[in-house]
């Protein structure tokens, strides 16, 4: 057998998050940080490896009576999505440095680290599974560190809302969980009960039985991934929690849901996903439209960009069901950008915040001119969220809709008016926040633009954000298998192409 | 018939006779030890004679002796072994709980003399005096020797007399917690006269099913109900009589109400084991009785037991949201928790209904998830053991806030074994939960599977509870962490680890769970 490294990858953070379990006092934070950093290089390794053409998948039986496995595997998706969550961990840690120092005995920056190293470990677990009761399995375990990070760190009511989001995702989780019981019974009925999907996607899961089952899956990755109306747990996390865990919480967590919708419910019931298209690109568009409308009238600098991120998804939701090989590879380059873009706006947001002790945007005004770096960041992050050309985002969004128009002109239209929108939400906060005169609070509050370490942090997320909008090759290369393989599964074709997309 | 006299299969039933055997011995020590060694003595035989009767039935497992014992009034079969090793380690446990001395300063979690007016002068007296009630251990042992005997019953007059055993020295033991004495009492008179009651539904039901069947034994019932002789009307009055014994056994719902009262009242340790081992002797007979000796009549039961789940997982759920004390949570969690449990019974998910070999099927879903409850809740009770205020435990969830900062190891272990009754993956709860669903719906059931898992939410909302006032709120006045020894601590660190190992590692145990799945018959 090959040397495990998926499962390597994976465990790598979690034993870093054991070793903080020990009283390293001062010593904890370098340690986490050197886990990370080092998840991160395995991380690369397991790229090169996988660009290699090597084969990594492993499997081993796991639990012998309800026939799991533990089998890992990667494809484009998979590994865009593991390389995101590398890389931002190290980014958090590095961004949340401070956090918890002030708390008295519980909630102390070492236990920030073990968590955020814990919820790593899962979701790159969650990324590599391809035993759908493993992937169940680390799906429901995120939310052990994720309610923690966001009840034990942030604003007065955090532990609410970490309540809120841990009751929402259970809901979506335990349905699911029903809908996991029904595949094994279904698999059973085939003579082989399994759970290893490549022998379950070869089963044919159609009619009601498919349905009801897409429908339970979809539950849980719709919460997950919040789509209009299961999205109201999410405002209420991101406003209360740190930016820190708002960027592993929308940008890695929330993956899972539309990871979840390619993989689980297009790979195991495509049939089920295409009787299911209608309500899913009504929802989309929904979603787009009614979260930009939302982060338009939002108060809250947090919840604005919770708010945004909901009109994202619906985006890549749009992308995922409109079932052409672009929109699909536009909408897995999607969420590789949406997790660098939201987390600059985090970054950014919480640089502000933490300066000015408030998250209000009518509390901000003018600091362009008295931390000019700290606005430019904030500017770059906002015209990478509005998929400004030459940004990263720009490319997704544009594949997303150029596919989605050669399905249905009218849909993309109206997806179209999201990204109107968002010029709207995006322009307006900048202008409120950082152009005109300074006011007063903002002078007296901003007396020091960017440290070193806070540009630091901003680099590599800027960096990817640039690097990938002028040079989206190679990860439109690396999804697109992923979607031709989901439109081969889902028995869809292409539409004659009307519009030659970014190739 | 001419009665043949045949003897015993001693070495087979050796477990039972060992347990029966030293209770009987714990009588004598009573009166024949002076009163300073009784404790040591009796706490240190009954732990050995645990450890023998687990040598024992582990020994005679190895060596598949599988057949019916005792003239056919007992069946040694692999459930039999399999619950019998979990009632005598979860017993253990149990004893050492009972044995901690080191919490309460020197004195035991039981009282000074039971028998004295709480309040009076003789009660105030005792205390000063330093008594104490050592018949715990023989009563435990008493109350075991029936749990044992319950499982493995064959025919339904000894598992009459199993049930009786195993619930009079519980009755007893409720009675004695030493704090909150009237509590302590209203609980064992609650348990005795509703436990009485559901022996009397249990005899009754009996007595209809020798009419129908004209034999105590399973599998003549079993082969009357192939060929009926009888009124079928008799048959299912009878299954429902005998049904109401034993969920009364089980604290299914609606014959839960005594549960979290005797709970609440019975001092902590002995509501531990209650809830532990009466559990898994009760779902054990049960599963038994309904499927050796009533599986062909599968479609008169299968209906109600499944309603009975669903009214047991709601009414667990939905009231232990309200609860303040944690004693009482536990108890509707408990309940929940028998609902739970009767899912996968309502399945009939067995070699019989196309349970492939080698796969977790009704019955191994069951025994896993009896194992997995019941190293949570065992530790779960134990850590209630040392949450403690001037006035001995402190159960009031108030005084649980802030446990977190107070003692985060304490706080972290429980809030593991609430995730593990909530089902949360990465512990053994989740398994057990899957496992259950899963038999539940390949035996049709799937809609009793959804309605699981909706509740499954409700339950996970109030384990949640506890562990926002444990680690989100300022911590309470007055709360103390008592100084155990390890007669506390090994149930909760064991109990921690084997909660880990089966959620993450449950390979082993399932696998041995789906080998005893066979009843003989």
């Amino acid at each position: 057998m090959e040397f495990p490294v998926l499962t390597l990858l994976g465990l790598l953070p979690i034993i870093g998050a054991v070793v903080l379990c020990l009283p390293l006092k001062g010593a904890a934070r370098p340690v986490g940080m050197a886990f990370a950093v080092a998840t991160l290089l395995v991380g690369v390794w397991v790229t090169v490896l996988f660009v290699g053409g090597a084969d990594l998948s492993q499997s081993a039986p796991w639990i012998k009576p309800i026939g799991a496995t533990w089998s890992l595997g990667l494809d484009g998706m998979g590994l865009s999505m593991i390389m995101m969550t590398a890389v931002l961990t190290p980014v958090v840690l590095l961004a949340e440095w401070r956090t918890g120092e002030a708390a008295r005995g519980r909630w102390t920056p070492q236990a920030f680290f073990a968590l955020v190293l814990f919820l790593e470990g899962l979701s790159i677990f969650v990324f590599a599974a391809t035993d759908v009761l493993l992937f169940y399995l680390f799906f429901e375990a995120t939310l052990i560190p994720m309610y923690f990070l966001i009840g034990g760190y942030g604003g007065p009511k955090r532990a609410a809302a970490a309540l809120k989001f841990l009751l929402y995702s259970l809901f979506g989780g335990l349905i699911m969980l029903a809908a996991v019981v029904g595949v094994w019974v279904v698999s059973g009925e085939s003579g082989n009960p399994t759970f290893v999907l490549a022998d379950l996607s070869k089963l044919v899961i159609d009619g009601p039985v498919g349905q009801w089952l897409f429908i339970g899956f979809m539950v849980a990755f719709a919460v997950k991934a919040p789509m209009v109306p299961v999205h109201t747990w999410l405002p209420d996390a991101t406003e209360q929690a740190t930016p820190g865990t708002s960027i592993l919480l929308v940008g890695v967590l929330d993956k899972i849901g539309t990871f979840g919708m390619i993989r689980f419910c297009i790979g195991l019931f495509p049939e089920a996903s295409a009787w299911a298209t209608p309500v899913m690109v009504v929802l989309a568009l929904i979603s787009i439209i009614y979260g930009a409308l939302a982060a338009i009238g939002a108060k809250d600098i947090l919840r604005l960009i919770a708010y945004t991120s909901i009109s994202h998804f619906g985006f890549m939701v749009l992308g995922i069901f409109a079932f052409t090989t672009q929109s699909l590879s536009g909408a897995m380059f999607y969420m590789l950008n949406h997790g660098f873009s939201t987390a600059a706006l985090f970054l950014a947001a919480g640089f502000m915040i933490s300066r000015r002790g408030s998250r209000l945007v009518a509390d901000f005004g003018g600091v362009q001119k008295v931390a000019p770096v700290l606005a430019g960041v904030f500017l770059v992050s906002g015209l990478s969220g509005l998929a400004l050309p030459g940004m990263s985002s720009f490319v997704s969004e544009f594949m997303v809709l150029a596919g989605t128009w050669s399905r249905a002109p009218w849909v993309a239209g109206v997806a179209a008016l999201g990204m109107v929108l968002s010029a709207v939400y995006i322009l307006s906060l900048y202008q409120k926040t950082m152009t005109g005169p300074p006011t007063e609070a903002a002078s007296t509050h901003f007396t020091r633009d960017l440290t070193a370490v806070e540009r630091f942090v901003m680099v590599p997320v800027i960096g990817v954000l640039l690097v990938f909008g002028f040079f989206p090759q190679p990860i439109v290369h690396l999804v697109e298998p992923v979607a031709t393989a989901s439109m081969q599964a889902a028995e869809q074709s292409d539409p004659a192409p009307q519009v030659e997309g970014v190739k | 018939m001419p009665f043949e006299f045949t003897m015993p299969e001693f070495r087979l039933i050796a477990p039972v006779l060992i347990v029966f055997g030293v209770a009987c011995i714990g009588i004598l020590i009573e009166a024949l030890v002076p009163r300073q060694q009784r404790f040591v003595v009796q706490s240190t035989l009954a732990c050995l004679s645990l450890v023998a009767a687990l040598g024992a039935t582990i020994v005679n497992w190895q060596a598949q002796s599988f057949q019916p014992v005792v003239n056919g009034v007992m069946m040694l079969d692999g459930p039999t072994y399999f619950m019998w090793t979990m009632l005598l380690l979860f017993t253990l446990f149990s004893l050492l709980l009972f044995g901690e001395r080191q919490l309460g300063g020197g004195a035991s979690a039981f009282a000074a003399s039971a028998a004295a007016v709480p309040g009076s002068k003789l009660e105030a007296d005792s205390s000063a005096a330093r008594m104490e009630h050592t018949e715990i251990f023989p009563l435990a042992l008493f109350a075991l020797s029936g749990m044992l005997v319950f499982p493995a019953a064959n025919d339904l007059l000894t598992m009459f007399v199993a049930i009786e055993v195993m619930s009079l020295p519980l009755y007893l033991m409720a009675s004695m917690a030493r704090r909150r004495r009237l509590l302590s009492q209203e609980a064992a008179l609650k348990y005795f006269l509703l436990g009485s009651t559901s022996s009397a539904f249990f005899l009754f039901g009996v007595a209809l099913v020798f009419g129908y069947a004209g034999s105590f034994a399973f599998a003549d019932v079993a082969a009357a109900i192939h060929s009926p002789t009888a009124g079928h009307g008799l048959l299912v009055a009878g299954v429902g009589m005998l049904s109401v014994g034993v969920l009364f056994k089980v604290g299914a719902v609606p014959f839960h109400s005594w549960t979290p009262d005797v709970y609440q009242g019975s001092p902590t340790p002995v509501t531990g084991f209650m809830a532990v081992c009466t559990k898994i002797a009760a779902v054990g007979g049960l599963l038994r009785l309904f499927y050796v000796a009533l599986g062909a009549a599968r479609w008169d039961w299968q209906l109600l037991v499944a309603i009975v789940a669903v009214l047991t997982i709601v009414v667990g759920s939905v009231v232990a949201v309200v609860q303040t004390d944690i004693k009482r949570m536990l108890a509707y969690s408990s309940i929940a928790h028998g609902g739970f449990i009767l899912t996968a019974v309502v399945g009939t998910y067995t070699s019989q209904t196309g349970l492939h070999e080698g796969y977790v099927g009704s019955v191994g879903a069951v025994m896993f998830y009896l194992a997995a409850y019941g190293f949570a809740t065992l530790g779960a009770f134990a850590i209630v053991t040392l949450v403690r205020n001037a006035g001995g435990e402190a159960t009031n969830l108030s005084a649980w806030a802030g446990l977190g900062r107070r003692s985060p190891v304490l706080a972290g272990l429980f809030g593991l074994f609430l995730l593990s009754f909530a089902g949360i993956p990465l512990t053994g709860g989740f398994i057990g939960k899957f496992s259950v669903f899963e038999s539940a719906w390949e035996g049709g059931f799937w809609w009793l599977v959804v309605v699981a898992v909706v509740m499954s939410l409700v339950a996970a909302f109030f384990y949640m509870r506890v562990i926002v006032i444990m680690f989100f709120s300022e911590p309470a006045e007055g709360t103390q962490i008592g100084s155990a020894s390890w007669l506390t601590w090994v149930p909760i660190l064991v109990g921690a680890v084997a909660t880990l190992v089966l959620g993450i590692l449950p390979g082993g145990v399932l696998e041995l769970a789906a080998g005893a799945a066979g009843f003989l018959r």
